[in-house]
């Protein structure tokens, strides 16, 4: 077991120093490591998809009571309908999972987007921004609201936004800008905790340097 | 002296490399101010009464384990530090590893929490949306057994906990979709259950405004800092805390190369103009 762990470990190393190698230039082992990766993602997902989702959910329960399972058939059938894509003849018989999917999806998502994304979302900017009484709480109300409002009227394009109108629309940017910002410094703390893990990796498990 | 584009770039990444591994050798401990986001998350766990049960949802894969993770062993110990329940589920498949990874951690400071008992891991189910939707119906429909296939009904703490509203607050620590947001769309926006959770720094911009007036969310931990400030609140020196030394050397770096590059960009606009 403890050698299988050491194998395992000099492995991810060497694969972790084959994509790190990139920075330096394109490489064979950089090429090498990302066709092994490609190549065990596709079997990964294969085999999961085979051993999590159909065997537990299909097989096992129409092999131990397939009367009172008939139902998933329908689930079993339009997977099979959905591999006739394989072939250019029957590629037309998967038309019809596909639309029962993107229907379903759909419904399901319309519904839940349009109670958390827009009527929740914009009940939470309808507040009283002097409530609280904290002057930082309502500092921060206040550019809730007025950024909310300038940040939608920046996307309004059904006028020309000039004379007076164009302000809002001026504010709307500069929040949009200050948006970025964050989101690029978010990014940014993002991209290091990846190489941070890495580098975790590489000085304690492989090399023994820190504990 | 004029540099080639891409020796500079290979200058970048070697003083990154070398500023990021440093500090991990040689720990700074350097402190982390709380932040109100995370404090809401925590304050969410802490004033949940005791025995009350929580599901954390391990909705990431190995990849974006060294934000997640520290996140996952710190919520599962303070639930067990206020004596609450927890339940493991993952609606990402490698989630059920990762979520029995981060329980043998904080086993090894609780080693009288009991499997069935203290915490369960139902493991791993596909549907994202939908799946939750089921599960505001019935949990035992939903998951069987758990992920070692013991029988739903022959688990104790489940006992009593038949659907979503039956849970004191849910938790999901998210890379990507299904998540966060489905969690939140269902669970919290459908069947009031408060919702909180953690998600990589990537993606935290684009969670906050849900932590709003409706509490759609109940605080969020967004990154590694957020993950080492819940370490902090809990007096726990973790994983996430280690790392920040690196992490705050890397920003710093990165400030200065920015400030570099717009007085390269300056001085090289003037020469040219």
């Amino acid at each position: 077991m403890a050698i299988m762990t050491t194998i395992g470990i000099w492995v991810a190393a060497f694969f972790t120093l084959c994509i790190f190698s990139f920075l330096y230039k394109d490489n064979p082992f950089y090429k090498f490591a990302e066709q092994v990766f490609v190549g065990l993602s596709a079997a990964y997902w294969l085999v999961y998809i085979i051993y999590s989702i159909m065997i537990p959910n299909l097989f096992a329960k129409l092999s131990s009571d397939f009367s009172g399972n008939l139902i998933l058939l329908i689930p079993a059938a339009l997977g099979v309908m959905m591999l006739m894509r394989i072939h250019p003849k029957t590629e037309w018989i998967s038309r019809y999972p596909i639309s029962i999917m993107i229907g379903t999806t759909a419904g399901i998502s319309m519904l839940r987007y349009m109670k958390s994304d827009i009527l929740q979302q914009v009940t939470a900017t309808m507040i009283n921004p002097f409530a609280s009484g904290s002057v930082p709480v309502i500092i921060g109300n206040l550019l809730l609201i007025i950024g909310t409002i300038c940040g939608v009227y920046f996307f309004y394009f059904s006028k020309k936004q000039e004379g007076i109108s164009k302000w809002p629309s001026k504010v709307g940017i500069w929040f949009l800008m200050v948006s970025f910002g964050a989101t690029f410094g978010y990014t940014v703390m993002a991209r290091i905790s990846l190489l941070i893990g890495r580098l975790e990796f590489l000085l304690g498990d492989w090399l023994h340097i820190i504990k | 002296m004029k540099m080639n584009i891409l020796i500079e770039r290979r200058i970048i990444f070697t003083v990154l490399f070398i500023a990021v591994a440093l500090p991990l050798i040689f720990p700074i401990g350097w402190k982390t101010e709380v932040s109100g986001y995370t404090q809401m998350v925590y304050d969410l766990i802490e004033s949940t009464p005791d025995g009350k049960v929580g599901i954390i949802s391990f909705d990431y894969d190995p990849s974006t384990m060294t934000e997640l993770q520290p996140m996952g062993e710190a919520m599962i110990e303070h639930a067990f530090k206020r004596n609450q329940k927890v339940i493991l589920t993952a609606l990402w498949p490698m989630g059920v590893q990762m979520a029995e990874q981060a329980l043998e951690t904080v086993l090894k400071e609780y080693p009288d929490k009991k499997r069935g008992v203290d915490y369960v891991n139902l493991g791993y189910k596909v549907g994202g949306m939908v799946t939750i939707q089921a599960m505001g119906r019935s949990l035992s429909e939903v998951f069987p057994t758990d992920s070692r296939n013991t029988p739903y009904s022959e688990i104790p703490m489940l006992d009593g906990i038949t659907r979503l509203r039956d849970i004191a607050w849910i938790s999901s620590l998210s890379s990507g979709v299904p998540g966060l947001k489905e969690w939140m769309m269902v669970a919290r926006d459908s069947h009031d259950v408060p919702v909180t959770g953690g998600c990589t720094a990537v993606s935290a911009p684009g969670f906050f405004p849900y932590v709003n007036e409706q509490r759609q969310l109940t605080g969020l931990l967004g990154g590694l800092k957020a993950a080492s400030e819940y370490e902090t609140l809990l007096g726990r020196l973790g994983s996430a805390t280690a790392k920040m030394d690196s992490q705050s050397i890397a920003h710093l770096l990165i400030l200065v190369f920015i400030a570099l590059g717009n007085i390269k960009a300056y001085t090289t606009k003037r020469r040219k103009g």
